[in-house]
């Protein structure tokens, strides 16, 4: 039961993300054709947000509600955030979604997503086969 | 005006960044825990089809909240849908609705173009293509760029991680490529 604080806390990305529009396809394609600012305001207004929210933590050494340090991995760098980028940005413009809001979608009331969702699933799933045969 | 009232309203993307900016300290504050999505996906692989493949080798029910946090923005978006005006229309650019006018994509009554994301489309060439490849793309390339726009671009990004830069830049290189190159190209094949 430990884990229905995040259940709560996903309800309430999930709020978001739908009414922050990030999960709509037409607003992905108004992104990459450079049409609207609104997916370069919330991104960044996200990441301003967090980049403070995340210094106040380290600075002040805040730790969680129930008393425990907060400590975040840093991510380490390999060529498959190259590659492995560039091949998720041209499904985020097909689909209109990356993960997050393909389970977005899909609670919408967009249930074909849910293709979409299985596919990605899939995609992981062929990434853990090759993953020794790929370029790191 | 109640407060749902005020929810329902369209909201200023100054606002929904602010609260997805939020979600990073709330989950570290919650229990120490990372914003990141695609991971998911791994772990559904890990729980259900792990065949003997190493990468799926690993104490997934160690991250099982991240399971219990992508049901909930599900349930979130049921919510948003049925009681906070979800998928009310919204205005799209000009510029845009011309470039989609060329692709047959017309009806904005709501968040997703219901000329695509329909069930009728699933054994056709469009669905092939919307669905099942381009799924395929998200799921793989987030997992070889080891984290997607979440995991990456907000929570990366916010602990200044310069892979999640590098990371974010080839999203966005991706994204501009794709929809500028490959969706016209898509909608001509489909429209031929």
């Amino acid at each position: 039961m430990k884990n229905i604080k995040y259940l709560l806390a996903g309800i309430f990305f999930g709020v978001v993300l739908v009414k922050a529009q990030v999960i709509s396809w037409f607003r992905i394609q108004e992104m990459f054709q450079l049409t609207s600012f609104h997916m370069y305001g919330v991104i960044g207004t996200g990441v301003v947000v967090g980049i403070m929210a995340v210094q106040l933590i380290k600075r002040f050494h805040i730790k969680t509600f129930d008393g425990q340090p907060i400590s975040i991995a840093p991510k380490k760098f390999d060529k498959g955030q190259i590659y492995g980028g560039l091949i998720f940005g041209i499904g985020w413009a097909i689909t209109g979604a990356c993960p997050g809001p393909l389970f977005a979608q899909i609670g919408l009331g967009f249930t074909v997503v849910a293709v979409t969702l299985i596919s990605a699933i899939a995609g992981t799933w062929v990434y853990g086969l090759l993953e020794k045969k790929l370029p790191h | 005006m109640s407060i749902i009232q005020f929810i329902q309203q369209p909201w200023h993307w100054a606002v929904g960044g602010l609260f997805i900016g939020l979600t990073v300290p709330l989950l570290l504050l919650l229990g120490n825990k990372a914003l990141g999505i695609s991971s998911t996906l791994r772990q559904i692989c890990a729980a259900c089809f792990p065949a003997y493949i190493s990468f799926f080798k690993y104490d997934w029910k160690a991250q099982a909240w991240n399971l219990f946090f992508v049901g909930g923005i599900l349930i979130g978006g049921i919510l948003a849908g049925c009681f906070l005006e979800g998928n009310a229309p919204i205005e799209v650019a000009a510029a845009t609705q011309q470039r989609l006018q060329a692709y047959h994509i017309t009806d904005y009554s709501q968040l997703l173009p219901a000329e695509i994301f329909n069930w009728s489309n699933l054994f056709t060439l469009k669905g092939l293509i919307f669905f099942v490849i381009g799924g395929f793309l998200v799921g793989f390339g987030t997992r070889y760029a080891g984290g997607c726009t979440s995991g990456h671009s907000i929570m990366g990004l916010s602990n200044l991680q310069w892979p999640s830069l590098v990371a974010t830049i080839c999203f966005m290189a991706g994204g501009f490529f794709s929809a500028n190159i490959i969706v016209p190209w898509i909608f001509k094949l489909l429209n031929a």
